[in-house]
C-alpha cells in the first residue's frame, strides 16, 4: 500500500501548526526552542516528500543541509539561553522585554 | 601724466592704502601714534595727487577712466572708475584737504585716547577719506551708492567712536538709521532710472538728457526719490534730527564728516545730477521750498542751543538748506560754490569749537565767557570763521551767500528768498551769540566739581593750531579773491540783494553785540518777546517727537504684531505639527512591546494577511 503526497503534507502541516503554537504559547524560552525545531522538521518533511513526488533528489539534498543547520541554530539558541539565564536569573520569555519601545 | 583720471585715481588709493594697511596689520595699528603718522603722510600725498588732479582737470574738460564690473550680454551692466572734472576735482582738493588738516589735528585732540582706540580712530579716517573720494569721483549711481553707504557707515563708526558712552552709541544709531532711510528711496530711484533708460552712467544719462531721450513720464518720481537719498545725507528736513545728535562724535569728526565734505554729498549729488532734476521742475520746486525751510528751521533753533557744537551742527543744517535751495532754484553752480566755501569755514569753526572744548573741558557756552584773553589766537580764528558763517564781506561765505540769495530770487522764489533772508539775519545773530558769550565778557564761574580755575585754559597746541591758522588764512584768502575776481554768476544779479545780503548780516552781528556784550538788550526780554517759538525751539519743533512717536509706538507696536504673529501662528503651527508627530509616535511606541512572541504573532498576522490578499478572488 501506498501513502499519497497529501498524507505527508498534512503531517508535516500538523507538525508546524504544533510547532507555531509551541512558539507563541509557551513561556519557557527551551519550550519556545523546541517548537521552532517542530517548525523546521515539518518543512523538512514537505521537503522529502516531493522531492520522492517529483524524482527529484535536490530537495533531499537540500534537506541534508538544514537538519544541520537546525542542529547548530539549537546549539546556538541554547548557548544564548544559558547566557540570558546567568544573567538575568531567569528563562522565562516574557521577563526579557528590555527592547520594549 | 597728463591726465587728470590718474592723478584723481592715486589720490583715490592713497586712503585705501593706508585703510588696508591699517585695517590688517593690527599690531601695528594698536601702536596708536605710528599708525596715525602712516595715516597722516598717506592723506598728505593725497593731498598733493588732488591738488594736481584739479590743476589738470582746470581746463573745463573731463576725463573718466572706467573698468566693467558686472558683465552682461549688451556691454557691462554696471562700471567702476573715476570721473575727473572740473567739479568733481575741486570737491575732491576740498576732502583731501579737510581730511588731511583734520587728521593732523586729531592727533593733538585726541591725545588722551588710548593707543589702540587711536589706531582704530584713523583706520576709520583713512576708510572715510577713501570712500568719500570713491563718491566724489563716482562715474556712475552704482558707484556712487555704494561709497555712499561706506561714508555712512563711516559716520556710523566715528559717531560711536566713544562707543562706551550711551548718547553716543545711541546717536550713532539714529544717524545710521535716518539717514538709510533717504538712502531706500535713493536706491528705489536708481534702480527705477536704470529701468527707464537703461544706463547708471552718469557721462551715457547726461548726453541722453541733453538728446531728450529720457522719457519724462515717471521721470518726477525717480528725481524724487534720489531726492530723498540726498536729504537724508545733507540732514534737509524732516531727516534733519540726526545731524546734531551725531555731535556726540569726536569735534574733529564732526569738522570733517558733519561740516565739509560727508553732509554735502547730498548737495554734491544734486549739482552732478542736476540737468536730470532740470526735466522735473516740480521736484526741483520741492527742493528749493524744502531748501529754504530747512534753512531757516534750523537757524531758529540755532539761535536757543547752548552747546556750541549744537549750534554750530543746527548751523551746518541750515547752511545745506541754502545749498539745497539754490539747486532747487536752478543754479547748481551757487549752491556748489557755497559748499565749497562752506566746508572751509564750517571745519574751521568746528575745529576751534574743538579746541575751545580742549581746554575748557565742557560744551556749554554759558561755562565759558572771557576765553578772548586766555586763547586768543582760537578766539582770533573762530571769529574769522564766524565772520565768513555769517556773510561779511571780505570773507569767504560772503560771495557765495550772496549769490545764494541772487539765484533763489531770480529763480523765481521770492517766499524762500524771504526764508533765506531772515536766516542769514539769524546765522548772524547765534553765531555772535557764540562769539560773545564763549570769548568776550567775565569768565563764567566753573561749575562745581568741574576741573576748572581757568588757569590751565590755554591756547591749542601746534598739532591743532596749524591747521586751524591754514583754514583761517584760506577764509580770509578765498574771501578777497572773490571781492577781487567775481566767478561769473550764471545770472543777472538784482543791485539791491547785496547790500540787503551785507544789512542782514550786520543787523545780526548788531543784535547779537547788544544782547551778550553791551547788554542793551536783555536777552530775558528777548526770550519772553518770542517765548512761543522759543519754547517750540527748545522742544526741536516736536520734529524729534515725531520721529521718537514713530519708532517708539508705531514700529514697536508693529514689531510687536509681527512678533506675535511669529510666535504664536508660525511658531504656534510648527508646534502643533511636532506635538502631533509626538503623540502619534507615543501611541505607537506601545506596539514595540520587546516579547519575541508578540513579534511572532505580528509575523504571523501578516503572512495570513499575504495569503488572503494573494488568494482573494478578484
Amino acid at each position: 500500500m501506498t501513502v499519497g503526497l497529501g498524507a505527508y503534507l498534512t503531517l508535516a502541516a500538523v507538525l508546524f501548526a504544533i510547532g507555531f503554537f509551541g512558539v507563541v504559547t509557551r513561556r519557557n524560552t527551551i519550550g519556545i526552542l523546541l517548537g521552532i525545531e517542530l517548525m523546521l522538521n515539518a518543512v523538512n518533511i514537505n521537503l522529502v516528500a516531493f522531492a520522492r513526488y517529483n524524482a527529484d533528489v535536490v530537495g533531499m539534498v537540500f534537506t541534508t543541509f538544514t537538519i544541520p543547520i537546525t542542529v547548530a541554530e539549537v546549539a546556538l539558541g541554547l548557548a544564548i539561553v544559558i547566557l540570558i539565564f546567568r544573567t538575568k536569573r531567569t528563562a522565562i520569555a516574557d521577563h526579557l522585554d528590555i527592547l520594549r519601545g | 601724466m597728463t591726465d587728470p583720471a590718474f592723478a584723481a585715481l592715486i589720490a583715490l588709493l592713497l586712503p585705501a592704502c593706508a585703510f588696508v594697511i591699517l585695517a590688517l596689520a593690527g599690531p601695528f595699528r594698536r601702536l596708536g601714534r605710528p599708525a596715525a603718522y602712516l595715516s597722516i603722510v598717506f592723506s598728505a600725498a593725497a593731498l598733493v595727487a588732488a591738488i594736481a588732479a584739479f590743476r589738470l582737470a582746470g581746463g573745463g574738460g573731463y576725463s573718466v577712466w572706467l573698468w566693467s564690473w558686472i558683465p552682461a550680454e549688451a556691454g557691462p551692466l554696471a562700471t567702476i572708475g573715476v570721473l575727473a572734472d572740473g567739479d568733481s576735482a575741486l570737491m575732491l582738493v576740498l576732502v583731501a584737504l579737510v581730511s588731511f588738516l583734520v587728521q593732523v589735528y586729531s592727533l593733538g585732540y585726541l591725545s588722551d585716547e588710548g593707543m589702540p582706540s587711536l589706531g582704530r580712530y584713523y583706520t576709520y579716517q583713512s576708510l572715510f577719506a577713501f570712500s568719500m573720494m570713491g563718491l566724489v569721483l563716482a562715474p556712475n549711481f552704482v558707484q556712487l551708492y555704494i561709497c555712499w553707504e561706506l561714508v555712512g557707515l563711516c559716520s556710523y563708526l566715528l559717531i560711536g567712536y566713544w562707543y562706551t558712552r550711551p548718547e553716543a552709541a545711541r546717536a550713532a544709531v539714529k544717524a545710521f538709521w535716518i539717514t538709510k532711510a533717504g538712502d531706500v528711496g535713493m536706491l528705489i530711484g536708481i534702480v527705477l532710472l536704470w529701468r527707464l533708460t537703461g544706463t547708471f552712467d552718469f557721462l551715457q544719462l547726461l548726453q541722453l538728457a541733453d538728446a531728450g531721450a529720457i522719457p519724462l513720464a515717471g521721470l518726477g518720481v525717480i528725481t524724487f526719490c534720489i531726492y530723498l537719498g540726498a536729504a537724508g545725507k545733507s540732514a534737509q528736513f524732516p531727516f534733519h534730527v540726526w545731524l546734531p545728535d551725531a555731535m556726540e562724535g569726536p569735534t574733529p569728526v564732526s569738522a570733517l564728516i558733519h561740516a565739509a565734505t560727508m553732509v554735502t554729498a547730498g548737495v554734491y549729488l544734486l549739482t552732478r545730477t542736476v540737468w536730470l532734476f532740470r526735466l522735473t521742475p516740480d521736484v526741483m520746486e520741492i527742493v528749493a521750498w524744502n531748501g529754504a525751510f530747512t534753512a531757516l528751521l534750523a537757524a531758529v533753533l540755532a539761535c536757543v542751543q547752548t552747546d556750541i557744537k549744537r549750534v554750530l551742527a543746527y548751523s551746518t543744517v541750515s547752511q545745506l538748506g541754502y545749498m539745497m535751495a539754490a539747486i532747487g532754484a536752478g543754479f547748481a553752480s551757487a549752491g556748489f560754490l557755497h559748499l565749497l566755501t562752506h566746508g572751509i569755514f564750517k571745519a574751521l569753526l568746528f575745529l576751534g569749537a574743538g579746541a575751545v572744548i580742549h581746554a575748557v573741558g565742557t560744551n556749554d557756552i554759558f561755562a565759558m565767557g572771557g576765553l578772548w584773553r586766555r586763547m586768543p589766537q582760537t578766539a582770533i580764528v573762530f571769529v574769522i570763521g564766524t565772520l565768513s558763517l555769517a556773510g561779511v564781506p571780505l570773507f569767504a561765505g560772503f560771495f557765495s551767500k550772496e549769490e545764494i540769495l541772487g539765484a533763489v530770487l531770480v529763480g523765481g522764489f521770492p517766499v524762500p528768498f524771504a526764508m533765506l533772508l531772515l536766516g542769514a539775519f539769524l546765522t548772524a545773530f547765534y553765531m555772535f551769540r557764540v562769539v560773545f558769550v564763549t570769548f568776550a565778557g567775565a569768565p563764567a564761574a566753573p561749575p562745581a566739581g568741574h576741573r576748572s580755575d581757568g588757569s590751565h585754559v590755554h591756547d591749542a597746541p601746534p598739532f591743532m593750531a596749524l591747521p586751524l591758522w591754514i583754514l583761517a588764512v584760506m577764509c580770509v584768502g578765498i574771501g578777497i579773491l572773490f571781492a577781487a575776481w567775481h566767478p561769473a554768476a550764471e545770472f543777472e544779479m538784482l543791485g539791491w540783494v547785496t547790500p540787503a545780503a551785507i544789512a542782514v548780516s550786520l543787523g545780526g552781528i548788531a543784535l547779537a553785540y547788544l544782547v551778550y556784550e553791551r547788554r542793551a538788550i536783555s536777552a530775558d526780554a528777548l526770550a519772553k518777546a518770542f517765548a512761543p517759538i522759543r519754547a517750540a525751539a527748545l522742544r526741536r519743533f516736536w520734529i524729534d517727537d515725531a520721529f521718537a512717536f514713530v519708532y517708539r509706538r508705531l514700529m514697536l507696536s508693529l514689531s510687536w504684531l509681527v512678533g506675535w504673529v511669529d510666535r504664536y501662528l508660525v511658531d504656534g503651527l510648527v508646534n502643533l505639527f511636532s506635538a502631533w508627530t509626538l503623540s502619534a509616535g507615543g501611541g505607537l511606541r506601545r506596539i514595540q512591546s520587546g516579547r519575541a512572541q508578540d513579534y511572532v504573532y505580528g509575523i504571523a498576522l501578516g503572512v495570513l494577511l499575504l495569503m488572503v490578499w494573494i488568494r482573494w478572488p478578484r
